[in-house]
C-alpha cells in the first residue's frame, strides 16, 4: 500500500466519523459523544494531510494553526451562551475566507505554472469556492456585527438595491468567466474583492429578526465552498464534508423560514423584518380592548393548585436573564406535585435551537422541554400557560385573521390553555409590529414588569403559599 | 479521481447529511449548527496542502497562511464550543434514576 492509499483510507475513516457525528446528534443521550466523534475524525484527517508528500514545509503550518487554534479555543471558552448566533456567524465567515484563499491560491498556482486557462471542472471549482467563499465571509461579518450590535439590527437599505446587488453579481459572474479563459491573478482578485461587497451589500438589507435563517443559509455557503476546493484539489474529504454542512445548513434554512412563515428569497432579498415592520391597522381595534391583570401572589396561589403548568419562553426571557429564576419556579413546582413542561416555538432566540442552550445552561432538563409539535396536544389539558418574552409565536393572529401578517405561521396554541398569564415589559407589540389579540383574550391575564423581577418574587410567593 | 467518482461521492454525501440531518431534533439545533460549523473547517486540510506545498511562491505562502489560520480557529473554536453547549444537556437529576432504575 501506498502513502497516498493509506491517506485516502485515513479520509475515509474521518468521513465515517463525520457522519457518526451527526449520527450521534439525534439524541442528547448521544450527542456530546457524536461531537468528540467528529473532532476526531478532524484530527485524522489533518494528521493524514500532514504525512502528504506533497506538503514539504511545517513552520507556517505549525505557527498559522498554533495561532488561529488558539484564538477560537480562547473565544469559544469564553462566550456567554447569549451570544452564540454571534460566534456561529464569526467561525462560519471564518471558513467561508479560507475556502476563498485556497481558490486564490490554486488560481495563482495554475497561472505559475504555465497554463493560459483552466480547464472545465477546475475553473467551476475554483470560481465557485472564491466567489462563494468570499460572499460567506463578507456576509457572515455583517451578520456577526449586527448580532453584536456593532451594526445596527435594522435593515440598512439604498435605493435600486436589488437592481445595484444583482448587477454587482452579474459583473463577477462575467469576471470569473473571463478570469478562468485568461489566467491572470488580479482578474480573480478583483472578483473576490467584488464578491465581498456583495455579501455586505446582501446582509445589510436584512433584519436583525431574519438573523436566524440568514446564518443557516451561509452555514450552507461556506459548506458548499468547502465542498468546491475538495473538486478543485481532487480531495473526496473536503466534498463529503463540505456536502455534508451545505445539506445541514440548506435544511435548516428552509425550516426557520417556515416556522417564521417566511420564504427563504423573501428573507434574503426582502429588506423587512428588524422591528416595527409596515403593519398597523390591527392596532387601531386594539387600543379599546381590556387588559387584565394578575399580581404575583395571586398567580403563585393558581400554580401551587395547578395540575399542570407549561412554560413558554421567548428571547425577551434571556435578554431579561430570566432563566436562572424560571428554573427555580420550576423546580418549586415540580417538588409540590405540579407537572411542568417548557414548550419552545423552532424560533425562540436568535438561532435555531437557541432557547433550548440557554435554558440547559440555566440547568433545565432536557426532558422537560417539549417541541412546538408536542407541545400543542397539552394545551387544552394546561391548567396555567406562563408566556414569558414571547409574543408573534403565541400570536392566535397567525391561526385565525387571514389579513394579519402573521397567518400562516405555526404557533404554539396557548390560547387553548384553561389560564393564560402573559409576563410583559408593556403592551409593545411584538417584532413584526403586531397586536396579538392573546392579551385580550378573557382567559388571559398580564404580568406586568421586568421577567426577572417578577419571577423571583413569584419564586418567593410560591415559597410563601 | 474522475470526475464522475467526485459527483457520486458528491450525491451520495448530499443524500446521507440530508438523511441524518433530518433527525436532530429541534432542541440541538443550535449545537448542529455550530458542530457542522466546525466540520466545514475541514477546509483546513485543502490550506495544509496549499501552505505546504508552497515553495516560497508570496501569494500561495500568504493565502496558506491566513487559510490555515482561519481554519484552525473554525476547527477549534466549533468543537470546543458544541462540546461546552452539549455537556450542559442534561437530564431530569437523581431522584428518578431510582425510580425507574
Amino acid at each position: 500500500m501506498t502513502r497516498a492509499d493509506v491517506i485516502q483510507i485515513a479520509y475515509l475513516i474521518a468521513a465515517f466519523c463525520f457522519i457518526l457525528g451527526l449520527r450521534w446528534l439525534s439524541s442528547p443521550r448521544t450527542a456530546r459523544k457524536g461531537n468528540l466523534v467528529a473532532a476526531l475524525g478532524m484530527l485524522i484527517a489533518i494528521i493524514a494531510t500532514l504525512v502528504d508528500g506533497r506538503v514539504v514545509g511545517y513552520t507556517w503550518i505549525a505557527i498559522a494553526a498554533f495561532v488561529g487554534g488558539s484564538i477560537g479555543a480562547l473565544v469559544a471558552r469564553r462566550v456567554q451562551m447569549t451570544a452564540m448566533p454571534q460566534l456561529v456567524a464569526l467561525l462560519n465567515g471564518l471558513g467561508g475566507g479560507a475556502a476563498a484563499l485556497i481558490a486564490i491560491s490554486e488560481y495563482h498556482v495554475a497561472g505559475a505554472s504555465g497554463e493560459a486557462r483552466l480547464g472545465a471542472v477546475i475553473a467551476v471549482s475554483v470560481m465557485f469556492s472564491a466567489i462563494v467563499g468570499s460572499i460567506s465571509f463578507a456576509g457572515s461579518l455583517v451578520a456577526f456585527g449586527k448580532l453584536q450590535e456593532i451594526l445596527p439590527g435594522r435593515p440598512i437599505t439604498w435605493p435600486a438595491q436589488k437592481v445595484i446587488n444583482g448587477l454587482g453579481a452579474i459583473i463577477v459572474l462575467g469576471l470569473a468567466a473571463y478570469a478562468s479563459f485568461n489566467i491572470h491573478d488580479p482578474l480573480l482578485w478583483l472578483a473576490a474583492a467584488l464578491a465581498l461587497l456583495l455579501g455586505v451589500s446582501a446582509v445589510l438589507p436584512i433584519g436583525g429578526a431574519d438573523m436566524p435563517v440568514v446564518i443557516a443559509f451561509l452555514n450552507a455557503c461556506t459548506g458548499l465552498a468547502a465542498a468546491a476546493t475538495g473538486f478543485a484539489l481532487n480531495n473526496s474529504l473536503l466534498i463529503i464534508a463540505g456536502v455534508l454542512v451545505g445539506a445541514s445548513g440548506t435544511l435548516l434554512t428552509q425550516l426557520m423560514s417556515k416556522a417564521m412563515n417566511r420564504s427563504v428569497t423573501s428573507v434574503l432579498f426582502g429588506a423587512f423584518g428588524g422591528g416595527g415592520g409596515g403593519s398597523s391597522g390591527v392596532s387601531a381595534t386594539g387600543e379599546a380592548l381590556p387588559v387584565l391583570e394578575i399580581s404575583a401572589a395571586d398567580l403563585a396561589a393558581q400554580l401551587v393548585y395547578a395540575r399542570r403548568v407549561m412554560i413558554v419562553p421567548g428571547y425577551g426571557l434571556a435578554v431579561a436573564q430570566a432563566q436562572h429564576p424560571v428554573r427555580e419556579l420550576a423546580d418549586l413546582l415540580i417538588e409540590r406535585g405540579v407537572s411542568v413542561a417548557f414548550a419552545i416555538h423552532p424560533v425562540a432566540g436568535r438561532m435555531p435551537g437557541h432557547m433550548n442552550v440557554l435554558l440547559a445552561e440555566a440547568d433545565v432538563p432536557y426532558d422537560q422541554l417539549l417541541e412546538m409539535e408536542e407541545a400543542n396536544p397539552d394545551f387544552p389539558q394546561t391548567d396555567v400557560v406562563l408566556v414569558i418574552g414571547a409574543n408573534d409565536v403565541v400570536n392566535p393572529a397567525a391561526r385565525d385573521d387571514e389579513n394579519s401578517p402573521l397567518y400562516g405561521m405555526p404557533i404554539l396554541e396557548v390560547d387553548n390553555a384553561e389560564n393564560v398569564i402573559v409576563f410583559k415589559r408593556s403592551m409593545a407589540s411584538g417584532f413584526a409590529g403586531v397586536e396579538n389579540m392573546l392579551f385580550h383574550d378573557p382567559k388571559t391575564r398580564m404580568l406586568f414588569g421586568d421577567a426577572r423581577k417578577s419571577l423571583t418574587q413569584l419564586v418567593q410567593d410560591v415559597q410563601a403559599v | 479521481m474522475s470526475l464522475i467518482t467526485e459527483l457520486v461521492i458528491l450525491v451520495l454525501a448530499a443524500w446521507v447529511g440530508i438523511e441524518v440531518i433530518s433527525k436532530v431534533p429541534q432542541m440541538l439545533h443550535t449545537p448542529l449548527m455550530s458542530g457542522t460549523n466546525a466540520i466545514h473547517g475541514v477546509v483546513i486540510v485543502g490550506a495544509i496542502l496549499v501552505l505546504g506545498a508552497a515553495a516560497g511562491g508570496t501569494v500561495e505562502t500568504i493565502c496558506g497562511i491566513v487559510a490555515v489560520a482561519f481554519g484552525a480557529a473554525n476547527v477549534v473554536g466549533g468543537f470546543v464550543v458544541t462540546d461546552r453547549m452539549l455537556q450542559m444537556f442534561r437530564r431530569r437529576p437523581e431522584p428518578p434514576k431510582e425510580g425507574q432504575g
